[in-house]
């Protein structure tokens, strides 16, 4: 296998990413990349991001071995990239720190942000009120219903949340609003974009922020075993907590890489947020990458029970990794993911968050399929994010509630 | 460029030898349906030099809240882009007006620019604006257009600098779009001071023909883009009307705009 994959940087990652977007933001994208590039080169600014990372974020984050889920599944020892023990609760605040601290660099006073699970927006409205920069999150009206208790999280921390009506009312339809309120406000405002999406130098940017996790998880997993695992799994949406962590990987080629997209229903249903099993080339939110679209270019709605994982395209570095066979990508659906979910709490004592359950059942999968051979291997799941905000999906889908209890009853008990 | 070439430079230029701006008037294809699409862009057509038809997107990220609403309806019902094409053929062969398509650039790719091109061509449109390509990822587009004697219309926006105002200016054939303030599609009280700058500057980096769009919703409006630019682009104050009243309505307000009536 070649090695290199590491140094890959935009705005190209072989076929895909680049700049799909209105000229009105070219300027503002070319100020970001050549901020971005001072920045990473500047010991000032590593050394504010890793001070902020480490008092603030609590960083690094801990590296768990959980032998009872393992033995759920297989031989396999596994262990846990703790990402979800990061203040705010997810992998998000990496990324939401740094571009803040660009922000800043910029002299923008204020932050928009998309959130489809609300992790995305209650990290970036956290890093406004550190910052004392104003924030407002666009956040699809299906999903405030769905993560009812994110959206107050955001209003306590002074974020102006806007229901976005549009479309599928999902994550990707509050990327498009938010896009359309940066087009207007560039000049004072930065939009911290959650994930490896979008227009160059968003995916280099938010990898670079994610680049923490994996370089962590390798030298943990050196220090607790003495070798490189065997594994890595991550579950992908947009794909940055999954680039995160392999980025510490790709050049070891013993390690085998894997990427598990949302299944959702089945992908036999239309029901599924599977962008790289079922994609083809296209552009979405400025970059080329894997796309669910008809045979128009129409983009076909997603659907996952996760709302993280609720995006029909995904990160350009992924579509170039899959194309180059590093990264293994596979479909988890929502009765798998959530398998692994009830396994993780009832084993571990760890309430995962619903997208980084489907890094749980890819390894649980991984580790089932090898079987006798399982006892010698390592696999490291990033666990993304925590699953203190899935309560009530996840009593819902356990029917966990009273009797009585109809749709609204969930969000109605935990928001009390 | 050959100017007999360019359908689009021909109509700006035959309003200019009248002494006015270019009219440029947008409605999307398919909104409230086929057929009163057509009608409403034929009744658009007597007053207006330039007709752009809209292709309904699942992402417009440059549209505001009344052309989303419409694009979002036309879907509804069932839009394909094989209707795009028929309606560009329909007006374009029962008007005089050049007809360009507004479309995200999504849709010429999942088809291929080279085939879209060609159909579009063959359908007798003029060429394409294209809101979210930029010239430095265009180049199988304006491979394709020019094989088909196809207008290229880009965005210059008061950010541009002028090495890409440059860039733009000489990728675009027919005009170039200038953006006359930073936001999307939508009505605005007054037009922003940016859209003469905007004009000012394109022009400067060799742009021949440049029309000013976002914003522009009544006569006061045009008359004074039309003093500066080579053509005024009105959108949403059109679809508005056509949601109101029909293509009689759009009629109307195209000839209080354009100064007719």
């Amino acid at each position: 296998m070649s090695t290199g994959f590491r140094e890959a940087s935009g705005p190209y990652f072989g076929d895909y990413g680049g700049r799909w977007m209105p000229e009105s933001l070219v300027a503002a994208l070319d100020e970001l990349a050549d901020a971005f590039g001072k920045a990473k080169a500047d010991p000032e600014f590593t050394e504010e991001f890793e001070r902020l990372s480490r008092e603030y974020t609590g960083r690094p984050s801990l590296l768990t071995e959980v032998p009872r889920f393992a033995a759920e599944s297989g031989k396999a020892r596994m262990f846990l990239k703790r990402e979800d023990l990061n203040h705010t609760g997810s992998h998000k605040i990496n990324n939401v720190l740094g571009q803040a601290l660009i922000a800043r660099r910029l002299g923008k006073t204020r932050l928009i942000a998309e959130t489809g699970a609300g992790q995305h927006g209650v990290a970036t409205a956290t890093a406004a009120a550190l910052f004392g920069m104003d924030c407002m999150v666009y956040m699809g009206a299906e999903d405030t219903r769905r993560q009812a208790l994110n959206v107050a999280r955001m209003q306590l921390l002074g974020a102006q949340v806007v229901p976005v009506e549009h479309g599928a009312q999902t994550l990707k339809d509050a990327i498009n609003e938010a896009l359309r309120d940066w087009v207007a406000s560039v000049e004072t405002t930065h939009y911290v974009l959650g994930t490896v999406a979008g227009p160059h130098p968003f995916p280099e940017m938010v990898r670079w922020f994610h680049q923490v996790i994996g370089e962590e998880a390798r030298a943990q997993i050196l220090e607790a075993t003495g070798r490189l695992p065997d594994a890595v799994t991550a579950c992908v949406g947009g794909g940055s907590n999954a680039l995160g962590i392999f980025h510490g990987f790709l050049d070891d080629p013993s390690v085998a890489l894997y990427g598990y997209e949302a299944g959702g229903e089945g992908l036999e249903t239309s029901r599924h947020a599977a962008a790289i099993t079922l994609g083809r080339s296209g552009v979405l939110h400025g970059a080329r990458s894997y796309l669910m679209q008809d045979e128009d270019g129409q983009t076909v709605d997603s659907h996952s029970i996760s709302a993280g994982l609720d995006y029909p395209s995904v990160g350009p570095e992924h579509a170039y990794l899959a194309d180059a066979g590093r990264v293994t990508y596979e479909p988890v659906t929502d009765a798998e993911c959530m398998a692994a979910f009830e396994s993780l709490c009832r084993t571990e004592g760890i309430i995962p968050a619903i997208e980084s359950a489907h890094a749980l059942a890819g390894a649980a999968r991984l580790s089932a399929a090898w079987g006798e051979d399982g006892a010698e291997r390592l696999i490291i799941v990033s666990l993304s994010g925590r699953g203190d905000k899935d309560v009530a999906t996840a009593a819902k889908w356990f029917d966990l509630l009273p009797a009585e209890g109809n749709t609204e009853a969930p969000q109605e008990g935990v928001q009390a | 460029m050959s100017a007999e070439a360019s359908k689009t430079a021909a109509a700006i230029d035959a309003a200019r030898a009248q002494g006015r701006a270019a009219f440029v008037g947008y409605l999307p294809a398919c909104y409230p349906d086929q057929q009163t699409s057509i009608e409403a862009a034929v009744a658009l057509a007597e007053h207006a030099d330039i007709i752009e038809i809209g292709a309904p997107y699942s992402d417009p990220v440059m549209d505001g809240a009344v052309i989303q609403q419409a694009t979002t309806e036309a879907l509804a019902g069932g839009f394909r882009m094989d209707q795009l094409f028929e309606v560009v053929r329909e007006v374009s062969s029962r008007t005089q007006a050049a007809v360009v398509v507004m479309i995200y650039y999504n849709l010429i790719d999942r088809m291929g620019a080279e085939e879209f091109a060609r159909r579009l061509a063959e359908a007798g449109g003029a060429g394409a604006i294209t809101p979210d390509l930029i010239p430095d990822e265009a180049q199988p587009w304006i491979t394709a257009a020019e094989k088909y004697g196809l207008d290229r219309i880009f965005l210059a926006a008061p950010t541009s600098s002028a090495e890409r105002l440059a860039a733009i200016a000489s990728a675009s054939r027919g005009f170039v779009y200038g953006v006359s303030l930073m936001g999307v599609t939508g009505q605005r009280a007054a037009v922003s001071s940016a859209a003469q700058e905007v004009v000012t500057a394109a022009k400067a980096a060799g742009a021949q023909r440049v029309c000013v769009g976002l914003g522009v919703s009544t006569r006061a409006h045009v008359e004074e883009i039309g003093s500066y630019a080579d053509g005024v682009i009105v959108g949403t104050a059109l679809v508005a009307a056509l949601r109101e009243g029909g293509p009689e309505a759009v009629g109307q307000l195209a000839s209080e705009l354009s100064g007719n009536s």
